[in-house]
């Protein structure tokens, strides 16, 4: 069922474009992350949704009901914000409780929901706590309970992780998605961190320039791009110049590339044939195999779990790409800098652009 | 596609009320005040307009056009020595290694506390007709130009030192470090790091001082002899030759260069980017002897020359018959002898700051709040922040005298206010609106902008959020916008002096009166428990911050 539709959304800001007639769905229960790099306009689709900045044009209805024109106020969402926005001067069970005391329900109905939320969040002994005594990660975890207190219908999430260091951010991220999954509100978050939306959401919005690049699953995302923009921001890809010679074969440095077939392009079209790092293959490589090609090594990153390697075409030196090599793959192959080695670019993992 | 217009939420109507009630309170307590001003000055006395005929014959009264020319001569020379003296005074207390710092810190803010006929009053003690070093002025008289620059170079000291202070407190030990790294020399740094950074507080210093000095009526009153400058005209016009047209005049003429000083203080403010980013590391000064011991020394005169005059007006007031009789005595202090109101007129000035600061702080922060939260309404926003900017381009005395002329006039229902205590509070709240709504400003934009988002979405209305968050979180710019306006209504003459009632004397004014009457210890004595009485509210005020904000505001603490 659709809980959120958003209809030819718009947002200027005199002669600039923040969003263009946006429209998008968002099912109920479903955890919607917009993805993008800063100034794509994801901030302001989020704002608008919350009716903090209204749209210009557009319409927005909220199961069923439009909420086009109404103050934030009367809307129905919780919201975290990248600065946590928690009111210093009030204790951590104050704040859980903020929204609760206006609603004129008994004091101690509020203090065993504020015990329940705080326990929710993994934070049972922060109630009279101030929130300058806690770690970043626990100040957001009790944004989090005070949005969630009033058990809104949709939960609105700004950028909530970017403020805090890796490892805290790796955990929240595991708990927020779980506490949603539990709760089944329908959350949309904001992040410009693309493996915080392929971890965390059932449905990725990747947004670039005030308007809507692709919405999918994050597999989807990620394998099947639907610009050259997502297969550039999500995750790492290369980008091999080349020109359509077939609908099924693209010539990059003089090689013919086999390639998945192209309806879209005309033939002759200048093209970027993209494979991402870790998508070259090395090793068993079957005889008659496609693409392959012999390639020197000219660079060599240790990355950590794996190695990023440079990677020059024998045939053409123009073609150079970069592969992703596991520790296992550099030991066994005596991979080095001017290593010689035989690789394939699998057709079904390439993905043809305009270029 | 049409475009869509956002329903107003309660909380927004309540907002949006709230500031076109303030812009209707600060056009009445501002706006329409200087109107009534300026359509003075092209009446005759009868009301009939008359065009420019009185500034006509303004401009052709050599008498009146010379004061003109005195107070920028006046202010021209007072702002050259006092801005290189509060330069190097700042520096010294920001940049070098002081011992006692905090009290170099505290004697420099002194003069604030004290009305500004005070140190006009020390220096007829030190140097007047029967002054104990009137021989050092060799025949010349303190009465007139050099009388009244040396008071307010007194007077100024502290503005123009907290404006520097500031500036030069903002700097980034990189850049230090970086020139070193490159090998310039001292004076290089101080003339491509220094200098250049403090470059904004220097200007901004200079035109304060030089607003002080062209709009101040104290100093000039009591030592400017036969010196007249426009500030003393305005009050010659209309306290003795009843000419309000003229005084009108005198005032807007008085205005120009204020406002002129103001409008360039705002447009080179707005040039000023932040030379402290977030991630600049703060200088910490390191010991340099022989650079310490100089500052110290600098400092050291500085401080005796203000504790001197303060001492002096001190002494002066305990003296039984100066300088005759240098026997001490407290007679000088039973004003019943001199005036008529007495000590009234000193309770008159506590009960006028504390109702000022009382209902000025609490005007000026819920105004600022409202002007700062309000979602969309920007005409009405911006004319409000117009309004709340304009008394720091408006001196005391025009003020006053556009309060004559608005309150006073036949028919307008305000009229109920004039010669009442509350038009001297409504005056000088106006009067000194525009520091604290600054203030407050600063203080609200401190604060997480998403609060007000986050109690809309919990459903709380944002009045809530306002007295059990913003108001608390901002305590203390609350209690300094209120010592603030308590300290200034206790010392300021200007604004009031057209608009007291006999049983509304404040001390301030009296002390002007007594003056004038001839008793100069007594008018003393008057201006030293004005400054005993704000100094000791500012202290109790440093103490609350320092202990018992500590206690309330535990949250504060990691």
């Amino acid at each position: 069922m659709t809980y959120l539709e958003v209809r030819n959304l718009s947002k200027r800001y005199g002669d600039f474009t923040a969003l263009g007639d946006i429209t998008l769905d968002i099912a109920d229960g479903e955890f919607v992350c917009f993805l993008g790099p800063s100034g794509c306009g994801k901030t302001t689709l989020l704002r608008a949704i919350a009716g903090l900045d209204p749209q210009t044009s557009g319409t927005i209805r909220q199961k069923g009901r439009d909420v086009s024109a109404l103050p934030p106020a009367k809307r129905d969402f919780g919201i975290v914000f990248q600065s946590y926005a928690l009111f210093p001067n009030l204790t951590v069970a104050d704040n859980v409780g903020y929204g609760l005391v206006s609603r004129r329900e008994k004091k101690a109905a509020i203090a065993a929901r504020v015990v329940d939320l705080l326990a929710m969040v993994g934070l049972p002994d922060a109630g009279p706590k101030y929130p300058a005594q806690l770690s970043g990660g626990q100040q957001q975890r009790v944004a989090l309970a005070r949005a969630l207190a009033t058990s809104p219908g949709l939960l609105l999430l700004d950028e909530p992780l970017s403020a805090l260091d890796a490892r805290v951010r790796l955990r929240l991220r595991h708990e927020i998605k779980a506490l949603q999954r539990r709760l089944g509100v329908t959350t949309i978050m904001v992040t410009h961190d693309q493996e915080e939306a392929l971890t965390m959401a059932d449905r990725i919005v990747v947004m670039n320039h005030g308007a809507i690049e692709q919405v999918g699953a994050p597999q989807e995302i990620y394998r099947q791009p639907a610009s050259a923009f997502v297969a550039d921001f999500v995750g790492s890809m290369n980008f091999l110049p080349g020109t359509l010679m077939t609908p099924e074969k693209v010539q990059v440095g003089g090689l013919d590339l086999i390639c998945p077939r192209q309806e879209g392009l005309a033939v002759g079209h200048k093209v970027n044939l993209c494979i991402r790092p870790e998508d070259v293959r090395v090793r068993d490589l079957p005889p008659a195999i496609a693409n392959r090609l012999t390639v020197e090594v000219t660079e060599l990153d240790f990355v950590g779990a794996f190695c990023r390697a440079g990677l020059k075409s024998r045939a053409a030196a123009e073609l150079a790409l970069t592969a992703d090599f596991s520790s296992n793959l550099i030991r066994d192959l005596g991979v080095g800098l001017g290593t010689r080695l035989d690789v394939a670019l699998p057709p079904d993992r390439l993905r043809v652009f305009a270029a | 596609m049409p475009s869509v217009k956002v329903g107003l939420s309660r909380d927004d109507l309540v907002m949006r009320a709230g500031v076109v009630l303030l812009a209707g309170l600060l056009l009445v307590m501002v706006g329409l005040p200087l109107w009534s001003l300026l359509a003075k000055g092209f009446q005759d006395q009868d009301g009939r307009f008359v065009g420019l005929t009185n500034y006509v014959s303004y401009f052709s009264t050599p008498a009146l056009f010379n004061s003109a020319l005195n107070s920028l001569h006046v202010a021209a020379v007072s702002t050259v020595i006092v801005v290189p003296l509060a330069f190097l005074y700042a520096y010294a207390l920001t940049r070098t290694v002081l011992p006692l710092r905090w009290l170099f810190q505290g004697i420099s803010l002194i003069p604030i506390f004290a009305p500004s006929l005070l140190p006009g009053l020390a220096l007829i003690y030190l140097f007047g007709t029967q002054g104990f070093f009137k021989a050092l002025l060799g025949g010349g008289s303190i009465y007139g130009f050099d009388g009244i620059v040396i008071a307010q170079v007194f007077y100024c000291f502290p503005h123009a030192t907290l404006i520097l202070v500031t500036a030069l407190a903002t700097a980034d030990a990189r850049l230090y470090e970086a020139a070193d790294a490159l090998g310039a020399s001292k004076l290089r740094v101080f003339f491509t790091v220094t200098l250049p950074g403090a470059k904004y507080g220097l200007i901004s210093a200079a035109l304060v001082v030089f607003t002080l000095v062209m709009t101040d009526f104290g100093i000039a009153k009591v030592i400017g002899g036969n010196f007249n400058v426009l500030a003393t005209d305005v009050y010659k016009q209309v306290i003795g030759q009843q000419n309000f047209s003229m005084g009108a005049v005198v005032g807007m003429v008085l205005l120009a260069p204020a406002a002129l000083a103001f409008v360039v203080d705002r447009l080179v403010q707005r040039k000023q980017v932040a030379l402290l980013t977030a991630r600049a590391v703060p200088l910490v000064p390191t010991p340099k002897p022989g650079r310490d011991f100089l500052a110290t020394l600098f400092c050291t005169v500085v401080a005796i020359g203000i504790l001197a005059i303060l001492g002096m007006a001190i002494w002066g007031s305990l003296i039984k018959y100066w300088p005759y009789n240098l026997s001490l005595t407290l007679d000088n202090y039973d004003f019943a002898k001199v005036d008529a109101n007495g000590w009234d007129s000193y309770w008159n000035s506590v009960e006028m700051a504390v109702g000022a600061a009382f209902f000025g702080t609490a005007l000026t922060f819920t105004g600022a709040w409202l002007t700062e939260k309000t979602r969309g309404f920007y005409a009405m926003r911006s004319v409000v922040q117009l309004l709340a900017f304009l008394p720091m381009a408006v001196p005391g005395l025009v003020l006053g005298l556009g309060y004559i002329f608005f309150f006073n006039a036949p028919g307008n229902p305000l009229g109920f206010l004039y010669a009442t205590m509350g038009i001297l509070m409504v005056n000088t709240v106006a009067h000194f609106y525009t520091v604290g709504h600054l203030t407050a400003t600063t203080a609200l934009k401190q604060i997480d902008p998403e609060f007000e988002s986050v109690s809309a979405s919990l459903k709380v209305p944002i009045w809530r959020t306002f007295g059990r968050v913003t108001a608390p979180i901002c305590l203390p710019s609350i209690l300094d916008i209120a010592i603030y306006l308590f300290v200034n209504a206790m010392t300021t003459v200007s604004s009031v002096i057209f608009l007291y009632a006999p049983d509304t004397k404040l001390a301030s004014v009296a002390a002007v009166n007594i003056e004038e009457a001839g008793t100069t210890a007594a008018a003393a004595a008057l201006c030293v428990v004005i400054v005993l009485t704000s100094a000791a509210v500012k202290i109790v005020h440093l103490l609350a911050d320092r202990f018992l904000l500590d206690r309330l505001q535990a949250w504060r603490r990691r």
